[in-house]
């Protein structure tokens, strides 16, 4: 799993039919410091994090099938949980 | 997934068995903000719906080839949907 920070949001009204109803959450991927530093991901939400908050995502796609409960989707990307402290 | 923007549409004249009637759209990925970041490639439209100029989100490997029916077509890139609005989180800074 990859430490992010939710930047923005997408909405989208076509799209392929496993998307339909998710929040899609921009996330910043985060370096050591926690600051942004690799570029970006976009994943479906599944904790209701929101804006400024530092997520942690799971970015392999078996396992989001699994969180996600869908066989076959096409995702890779979910926000599992939303982290309090970066000790 | 990723953003991109939907800059061509590909005919090809003949494709290997799999990717018939698959269609096929040139896409320039871009950053989170919408700007262009990287050398376009080509996409599996998996909405069969987006065309020129269109901002979508796309996602590559496996989950591509899971995107059109029937699934596992051999494709390393595809179109999920097509943005309507792409947000930034005004506090969020830069």
């Amino acid at each position: 799993m990859i430490l992010g920070r939710v930047a923005g949001r997408i909405t989208s009204t076509i799209g392929h039919r496993d998307m339909a109803g998710r929040t899609l959450l921009v996330c910043d991927k985060l370096d050591a410091q926690g600051r942004p530093a690799h570029g970006y991901v976009i994943a479906i939400d599944t904790v209701g994090a929101g804006a400024g908050q530092t997520v942690i995502i799971l970015d392999e796609g078996t396992g989001a099938r699994q969180i996600l409960g869908v066989a076959d989707m096409p995702v890779r990307s979910v926000v599992v949980g939303v982290v309090d402290d970066l000790g | 997934m990723f953003l991109g923007r939907v800059i061509g549409r590909l005919v090809p004249a003949v494709v290997t068995p799999g990717l018939e009637g698959v269609p096929l759209l040139w896409v320039q990925p871009l950053d989170k903000r919408g700007a262009p970041d990287g050398r376009p490639f080509v996409c599996a439209d998996g909405t069969r719906m987006a065309g020129p100029g269109e901002m979508v989100y796309w996602e590559a490997s496996r989950e591509a080839a899971l995107t059109l029916e029937p699934s596992f077509v051999p494709v390393d890139h595809a179109v999920l949907g097509i943005v309507d609005d792409l947000q930034r989180d005004a506090e969020v800074g830069p």
